[in-house]
């Protein structure tokens, strides 16, 4: 995240050396039949022929709609579910053949964070043993050790360490929220795969929590695997975000270029479907509007599996369709490290278009009213963020980038506005 | 788009509004103490025009709507005071068999889980046929005749064979689209639709929205949003009334809401919730609330978000404040309009800060909006 002007780097993450490595990886779950002798009759495509990096210290995201196999995916990385192809690679090493054993070390460095902290908490367990089960389970720490530990892990999550004793029922969503992310913590992981941590908080309560996901990962130096349907929620937190679609990936970006340089139309459809938190916005962009329901994953549409509901190719159904619905697409390279998986990719700055992005240093957007004034420009959003990290990053990238050129020619063309 | 039996809602005499309710306070008197639900809540609504009411999980707005319509369980619940008159008549007096009328024939709700809403061991269709029989005498024949319209109204398709399933047989946006030709069957004048697209995919939640506001459109009713995303309210409201512990903290149109917010509280909301429509704060840390919402059975003296926010002085402890309006706008909020304009520009980077002295602002604030 040092650079941006040149495109390339920037949907590559600092660092540079991958700490997950996934390949064609594919988990189908099969439909059975029959009371005593149980006949397979069909499978679900869950995830299928996935390949992917994660690389240390960076936040991939990884969204789409329910059913598209993103949970799946999490948990096969994690091997809570055994892979039915495809390697996984954890620090180099293939994780995917391991018996339960050998993985055993190997689950202290990789923890998860569920999406309800009220069903992923034991409710007879006091919160400190929750957080200090895990030391045991590895045999890191106990007595004393253990305690001064628990109390350490709680403080750092913002818990108040005086109420190790209490249980989960008496505290609010967000804290049992905190006491996942503190057990997830507790042995020290490199990896958390993070599933929909925050979808069932409020918004004030989701804030929290991102932020505090924030500050741990630049404390400790952590790699998330974020995983969400709110692509809004994945944008924030995400240096590089990959898009499901059906078991597939079909467009992989850093955040920036995922929503302004669109080129996958599911994306496409996933950002003009985000509500905007903006009225002047909400009105001036246009919804593309997807038809129906996301299709089984028993029986998966041939060729490029969005192609029945996709608006790029129905557009031109003569030409486009016997492309689509035939060749299946493959995940190529569009620029530098963004990836999509298409015949017929959007043009850049599509995203923008869509989803009524403001560009910096370019045309008026349709958001700012006269009584929003450059006031929202560097030295007040700066000044409020704190001096945290996040401030001298984007600092950081705002001063990468030389102010005249690069800004201008990436004014919008067509504000959405003016349609 | 067949509207036969359909007719739209008879229009309100100017200068009266459809729905007026004043002062609605109700509390629940618990084993544990009493919670106070709702305290002091007015807002009005017009044909054809939608209110959307936001808050945080109990912040009120459910039961505000819900004691409207008469669906708070009485004991525990009662109402404290306040009136909600609809059409000359305050609901809040009415009897059980007058409510039940009014309730599905004249104000229609629609829910956040379809699929509670729904009787699984029933067909779509007879549950549509129910509803309408049980408010008016037409035969099973046109009853069905009638459902299987309004299912082709809201966009399910082939609705002569779909009105046979059985919910489950729907996904989750086709039972919401069945719980929306149900709340339709009787042509309300009201639609209250309680968080109806919390539980569904973003894609599926624009075309139950775009459905919700087509359907406004040709029918004129007049719809109550209850809803925590933000995002749906600048989608679709006309009006937004923000609640907080049972109170309003603010209530004006989507511009003065997202633009010009003028409670901290509002501010906290906006601040949390990812500014991604902008290249540059994307990325931004998130402003967030500390601590949590209060236990509504012990809600603070004086202004009940004083011990969350980052701008309060002495008086904000002890003094409720009242709601303050200009123009269209109202808040309570005990800061004046300078200090309001600072923090908000500090907070969110919407505004300019004040040029003015603050003296002669302050004196100037009655009158004057930011």
């Amino acid at each position: 995240m040092t650079d941006v002007v040149s495109r390339p780097e920037s949907a590559r993450p600092r660092g540079g050396t991958p700490l997950v490595e996934v390949q064609n990886l594919k988990k189908y779950f099969p439909i059975l039949e029959g009371i005593v002798f149980k006949k397979e009759v069909g499978r679900v495509h869950a995830v299928d022929d996935v390949s992917f990096d994660i690389y240390e210290g960076e936040t991939l995201g990884l969204v789409g709609e329910t059913g598209c196999g993103k949970t799946t995916t999490g948990r096969v990385i994690l091997r809570l579910l055994n892979p039915t192809a495809g390697t996984i690679r954890f620090e180099g090493r293939d994780i995917s053949k391991l018996d339960p054993r050998e993985l055993r070390p190997l689950r202290r460095k990789m923890q998860i964070i569920f999406q309800d902290p009220f069903a992923s908490l034991d409710p007879r367990m006091t919160v400190g043993s929750i957080i200090g089960e895990p030391l045991d389970i590895h045999r890191l720490a106990d007595g004393e050790k253990k305690f001064r530990r628990t109390q350490e892990l709680m403080e750092m999550v913002g818990l108040n360490p005086d109420r190790h004793n209490r249980y989960p029922h008496e505290f609010s969503g967000g804290m049992r929220q905190r006491v996942g992310v503190a057990r997830a913590l507790a042995v020290e992981p490199k990896l958390i795969v993070c599933d929909e941590p925050v979808s069932a908080l409020d918004v004030s309560i989701q804030a929290q929590i991102l932020n505090l996901l924030d500050d741990l990962q630049k404390e400790l130096g952590l790699t998330y695997l974020f995983i969400a349907h709110d692509l809004s929620v994945v944008r924030h937190v995400s240096d590089r975000v990959a898009v499901m679609y059906l078991g597939k990936i079909v467009e992989i970006a850093s955040g920036r270029d995922l929503y302004i340089d669109t080129r996958h139309p599911y994306t496409g459809a996933l950002l003009s479907a985000i509500p905007k938190a903006d009225p002047v916005v909400a009105r001036a962009t246009r919804r593309i509007l997807l038809t129906g329901d996301v299709p089984s994953p028993v029986n998966p549409p041939s060729g490029c599996r969005f192609h029945p509901r996709c608006p790029v190719a129905n557009e031109r159904p003569e030409e486009r369709l016997p492309v689509c619905s035939t060749q299946e697409p493959a995940l190529e390279s569009i620029e530098g490290a963004h990836v999509a998986a298409c015949h017929f990719p959007l043009p850049p700055k599509a995203g923008a278009e869509i989803s009524g992005v403001h560009l910096s240093g370019g045309a008026p957007s349709p958001g700012k009213t006269p009584d929003k004034t450059p006031g929202k420009t560097p030295g007040k959003t700066r000044a409020r963020s704190g001096g945290g990290a996040t401030a001298t990053r984007a600092a950081g990238k705002r001063a990468a980038k030389p102010a005249g050129k690069t800004t201008a020619s990436r004014a919008r063309k067509t504000p959405p506005g003016a349609r | 788009m067949t509207e036969a039996q359909i007719e739209t809602a008879p229009a309100t005499p100017p200068g009266e509004h459809l729905l007026d309710v004043t002062d609605l306070a109700v509390s629940f008197f618990t084993d544990t103490g009493v919670v106070t639900a709702v305290d002091g809540v007015s807002f009005s609504l017009d044909a054809g025009r939608t209110l959307a009411i936001v808050g945080e999980s109990g912040s009120g707005k459910t039961v505000s709507t819900q004691a409207m319509m008469g669906l708070i369980p009485k004991p525990p619940g009662r109402i404290m005071g306040g009136t909600a008159y609809f059409r000359g008549r305050d609901l809040l007096t009415l009897s059980k068999d007058e409510m039940r009328r009014i309730r599905g024939s004249e104000i229609a709700m629609i829910f956040q889980e379809p699929l509670t809403a729904l009787n699984p061991v029933h067909r779509i269709g007879n549950q549509i046929i129910e509803m309408i029989r049980s408010h008016e005498e037409i035969s099973k024949k046109e009853a069905k005749q009638r459902a299987i319209e309004l299912l082709k109204i809201v966009g399910i398709p082939q609705p002569d064979q779909r009105v046979d399933n059985y919910p489950h047989e729907f996904s989750g946006g086709m039972r919401q689209r069945a719980m929306i030709a149900m709340a339709l069957a009787l042509n309300p004048a009201i639609l209250i639709a309680d968080e109806p697209t919390t539980a569904l995919d973003v894609t599926v939640q624009a075309q139950i929205l775009e459905l919700l506001k087509g359907l406004q459109e040709e029918f004129g009713m007049g719809l109550i949003m209850i809803t925590h995303d933000l995002g749906v309210v600048a989608q679709i409201a006309d009006e937004i009334l923000v609640m907080y512990a049972g109170r309003m903290v603010e209530r004006g149109d989507p511009e003065d809401i997202f633009y010009r917010p003028q409670h901290p509280y509002a501010w906290g909301l906006l601040g949390s919730i990812p500014r991604v429509l902008d290249e540059e704060l994307a990325e931004e840390r998130l402003i967030n609330i500390p601590g949590m919402p209060p236990s509504l059975q012990r809600v603070p003296a004086g202004c009940p978000f004083h011990p969350r926010c980052t701008f309060r002085f002495e008086p904000c402890d002890t003094e409720r404040p009242e709601l303050l309006r200009r123009g269209d706008h109202e808040d309570a909020c005990l800061l004046d309009q300078v200090a309001k304009q600072a923090g908000r520009a500090e907070l969110l980077g919407i505004g300019e800060a004040p040029k003015a002295k603050p003296s002669r602002a302050v004196a100037k604030k009655a009158g004057t909006r930011s």
